[in-house]
């Protein structure tokens, strides 16, 4: 979800939540399973087209500095060689977001951040284009740099660009600071005064990257009339198609995009880097452009999450209520404005019912790459702190971790610490789950410790459009405009398979391209098994209608008198008059005679996301010799709504968690002095391997969201929030220590284990 | 510079090409072979996803050059499948729901498939520690592992 699209959601589902599944529910094969495990889908780099060219980006060496010339004569005279663009070769005049993308996609007249795109190079072969991008000579004046967020706040940081802050922003602040956010309620200082035991400590979180697996990679195709075909891995193709039809000038409708099989996106493949290149490219050399990035690059010059640097005060009664929340974030999200620091504010507090709640949020710039969402962005590190916090109030006041956070938790009708007031929401249900579960109660070996914490997510609606064709011999078309990027086919499926009341095999769901369907939104926010999922289940009952009617045609009487049975039409009474049940198959196949094709449709943004909390458990060993630690035991506990393919569901939940793993344990950008980064693969940027985990217990709640058909929530991205602080406070009950820094890789381990010692 | 002559063996079948000095195994089996299966997810031998065997040995493909491959039998993702039927671990994959973006599904597959000709019972940890070469960033493993465990205790009640 973009920064600004966020909004209460209020809209709900026509109909009351539908509660008897005969296909939703089930674990049906997924529909691409095959293709994925014999090598056969094409996913972003297995494209290829006749004449096809391959570019190469030329890319700063230096954290902050003034390009002086470019001089491609050299690169431009090597054989194979056919196109060379700067940003010369881009639009001219954009404003607003469209600017900032352009300047991230190729640099202007200064190079923001180690890794920022400065030219590029078409070739005939890869090893040509990067023999020539070599031989692209640039010449730059290094200026001064800063990576670390609290460094850029900082009276005496440069600037990294002169006039980026809006409007929010309070006086005298630096000129790096571009956003401000300010919310809450009550008297946070009266709420501080009444507490038993106040807390505030500050925390610090460094980037961490998605790390799919699969590289950015496109193949642009643009003719000198301005039409054009992009095929790429992305999250959402109609956001590609809108943001290159205006970084390359063009009308939007003349670019036709094609979403491949994704690799992993987790947020990362919702903005836009290389497309754009390849196209200019493409326009250039007059042939089909394939741009892949090395891993290398994904790490330099895509986004990563924001740093931050967070302080958090929560004051607490003897009894565990807690009396008063405050917390100020500061989020570094690179060279330009967006770190989610909205989020991590709304966030932070959001599982608590909290009379007397503030929260500040600062968005910063620095010279590192522009910050991509990252499942929940801004959300996991709230989590972290807040939750870091509770925890030692907790410890400190010799109370029960679960029973304190039931006492204070978030329910319906209460005030949400951002504004409104919530509706029904399954926080209460994962703490009481999480309480009942055999691994809270179990009893650790020596050297470990349990920690847990709870987890929130907005969940989000979104432009939506889908169409179900029929086919001659009954079967079903579904076209989605939402990349599935976790097997959510086969849950579009399964829901289509419901409604129109036929199996699950006899449902084809395909993700449509930019020419077939209405605007889609990206696959963010957790929608689309929500949205396009709604989206599904009323493009099915626009058919089921239409099919009624072609039934009521044949039997002369009226519309109103057919109703749609285990995929049969059938009169709906016995006044309605006796007829044998119209099986879809037959009003299929005499479609062309009885008024033509039947299609069902559904376009429209629906407003009924219902939001997502999770309760995770986590058992953690700590060598105090290494400072290693191990996580032996997991399990995640969170509401789904209703879970429509569980083993999908599961797996966002696993995922989710094993991500936050990696993010608590290993993971970091490590930023030298001169401002380059210096763990750019991933040998040096560790993300969890098999071997570094347990099997990851799920438990499903099923709170139904009141906004969708089904009482879907949406599961992506809540999974990520808990797992940070769960760890830290595993951690700290292993081995004495609390951890304000993350990752809590062995040294930091280790210096806070020799500190205590001195104690 | 001038191209190299190599024959070689791809999932049994021979083949010939014509190749760069400098290109990987994994950009001849992709670029010039047209088996896009094995993924390049780094290029740098840490992620594991353009695993293949090279006569029964379980390697990156990214790490080997592609000149290198000269008189060897080469097994990619492709080349698990026999015809119709798919491998045990293909269909336990899919069953299991042992993927989500199916990105590192290929490397994955042609790793374990190569454990299991070597060792039919392996323990949890075992097959952990054999897969730690292969990154996988959607699943957090636990369906990965337990599709590779229950395959081979079928394979091993089947044989």
């Amino acid at each position: 979800m973009a920064l600004d699209e966020y909004k209460a959601q209020t809209g709900g589902a026509a109909d009351a939540t539908r509660t008897e599944f005969k296909v939703v529910g089930t674990r049906p094969d997924r529909p691409d399973g095959i293709d994925k495990v014999t090598g056969r889908a094409k996913f972003g780099a297995d494209a290829h087209a006749p004449g096809m060219l391959h570019g190469v980006i030329v890319r700063s060496p230096h954290a902050h500095a003034k390009i002086i010339k470019i001089d491609s004569s050299k690169a431009e005279a090597m054989k194979g060689v056919h196109a060379v663009v700067t940003r010369a070769d881009f639009a001219t005049g954009l404003k607003g977001e469209n600017w900032n993308i352009l300047e991230n996609v190729m640099a202007g007249d200064t190079a923001l951040y180690d890794g920022h795109a400065v030219a590029a190079i078409a070739a005939t072969s890869p090893l040509a284009a990067r023999d020539a991008a070599k031989a692209i000579v640039v010449e730059y004046e290094a200026l001064p740099h800063v990576t670390d967020v609290d460094k850029a706040m900082a009276a005496d940081a440069p600037v990294i660009r002169a006039g980026a802050a809006d409007k929010s922003v309070p006086e005298g602040m630096h000129p790096n600071v571009v956003r401000y956010h300010e919310s809450g309620h009550g008297d946070v200082e009266a709420g501080f005064a009444e507490a038993d035991l106040v807390i505030e400590d500050n925390f610090r979180t460094e980037a961490t990257h998605q790390g799919y697996i699969e590289p950015h990679a496109c193949l642009g195709n643009l003719g000198i009339d301005g039409r054009g075909e992009l095929w790429c891995c992305t999250q959402g193709h109609w956001n590609v198609q809108k943001i290159c039809a205006a970084l390359l000038g063009i009308e939007t409708s003349k670019l036709r995009v094609t979403a491949s099989e994704i690799g992993g996106g987790f947020g990362g493949k919702t903005a836009v880097f290389i497309e754009p290149v390849a196209l200019a490219l493409s326009l250039k050399a007059n042939r089909p452009v394939k741009l892949v990035m090395t891993r290398s690059e994904c790490f330099r010059a895509t986004g990563p999450t924001a740093s931050t640097s967070m302080d958090v005060k929560m004051g607490m009664k003897k009894d565990g209520t807690i009396t008063a929340a405050k917390a100020v974030y500061r989020l570094q999200g690179g060279a330009f404005p967006g770190a989610p620091m909205e989020f991590t504010a709304m966030c932070g507090f959001a599982p608590y019912n909290l009379v007397n709640v503030l929260q500040i949020g600062y968005d910063v710039m620095s010279n590192r790459p522009k910050q991509a969402a990252y499942r929940a962005p801004g959300s996991p590190m709230a989590a972290f702190a807040v939750e870091s916090v509770v925890d030692e109030l907790c410890e400190q006041l010799g109370l029960d971790r679960i029973d304190t956070r039931l006492k204070n938790a978030s329910k319906e009708g209460t005030k949400a610490n951002f504004g409104p007031t919530w509706p029904r929401i399954g926080l209460v249900e994962c703490l009481e789950a999480a309480k009942a579960h055999p691994h809270y109660t179990a009893p650790l070996e020596k050297g470990q410790g349990r920690g847990i914490s709870c987890g929130f997510w907005f969940n989000h609606g979104g432009e939506t459009a889908v169409q179900l064709a029929l086919s001659e011999d009954g079967t079903v078309q579904l076209a989605v405009g939402t990349p599935d990027i976790g097997g959510s086919r086969a849950s579009m499926a399964q829901m289509a398979a419901e409604e129109l009341g036929i199996p699950y095999e006899n449902v084809r769901t395909t993700i449509a391209d930019t020419a077939t369907l209405g605007y889609n939104e990206v696959s963010h926010g957790s929608r689309v098994t929500y949205a396009s999922g709604l989206a599904t289940i009323e493009a099915a009952r626009d058919t089921v209608r239409k099919l009624c009617k072609r039934a009521a045609a044949k039997w002369g009487i009226d519309e109103d008198a057919v109703t749609w049975v285990d995929g049969c039409a059938v009169p709906s009474g016995s006044n309605a008059g006796d007829f044998d049940p119209l099986p879809i198959s037959k009003i299929a196949r005499s479609m062309g005679r009885t008024g033509g094709p039947i299609v069902g449709h559904y376009e429209a943004t629906p407003e009924g996301a219902g939001v997502s909390f999770a309760t995770h458990i986590v058992d953690a060993e700590v060598d105090p010799e290494t400072g290693f630690t191990k996580v032996v035991r997991y399990t995640v506990v969170q509401d789904a709504g209703k879970a429509i393919h569980p083993a999908y569901v599961e797996g966002q939940y696993q995922g989710g968690a094993a991500q936050g793993i990696g993010w608590a344990l290993n993971e970091e950008y490590i930023y030298g002095e001169d401002g380059r980064l210096q763990n750019a693969g991933f040998l040096d940027y560790r993300i969890p391997v098999a071997s570094d985990l347990p099997m990851i217990d799920t438990v499903i709640v099923e709170v139904p969201n009141p906004g969708h058909p089904y009482g879907v929530r949406g599961v992506g991205e809540t999974s990520i929030c808990p797992p940070l602080a769960a760890i830290a406070n595993a951690v700290s009950a292993a081995a004495g220590v609390r951890l304000h820094e993350l990752p809590m890789s062995p040294p930091r381990i280790l210096a806070a284990l020799d500190k205590q010692a001195e104690v | 510079m001038s191209q190299i002559h190599v024959t070689t063996s791809v999932n049994g079948d021979e083949v010939e090409f014509l190749c760069d000095p400098r290109e990987t195994l994994l950009d001849v089996l992709r670029d010039r072979l047209n088996l896009t299966g094995a993924k390049e997810g780094c290029g740098t031998g840490d992620c594991g996803a353009c695993s293949v065997t090279v006569d029964g040995r379980l390697m990156c493909s990214c790490l080997m050059l592609g000149a290198e491959a000269e008189g060897k039998e080469i097994g990619t993702v492709e080349g698990i499948a026999t015809g119709e039927a798919l491998h045990p671990l293909q269909k336990k994959f899919i069953e299991y729901a042992a993927l989500q973006c199916g990105i590192c599904t290929p490397g994955i597959l042609v790793a374990v498939k190569n454990l299991l000709e070597k060792n039919p019972e392996p323990t949890e940890t075992e097959v952990r520690y054999w897969l730690a070469g292969n990154l996988c960033r959607c699943t957090g493993y636990d369906k990965i592992i337990r599709a590779v465990m229950d395959t081979a205790a079928d394979m091993r009640g089947a044989a």
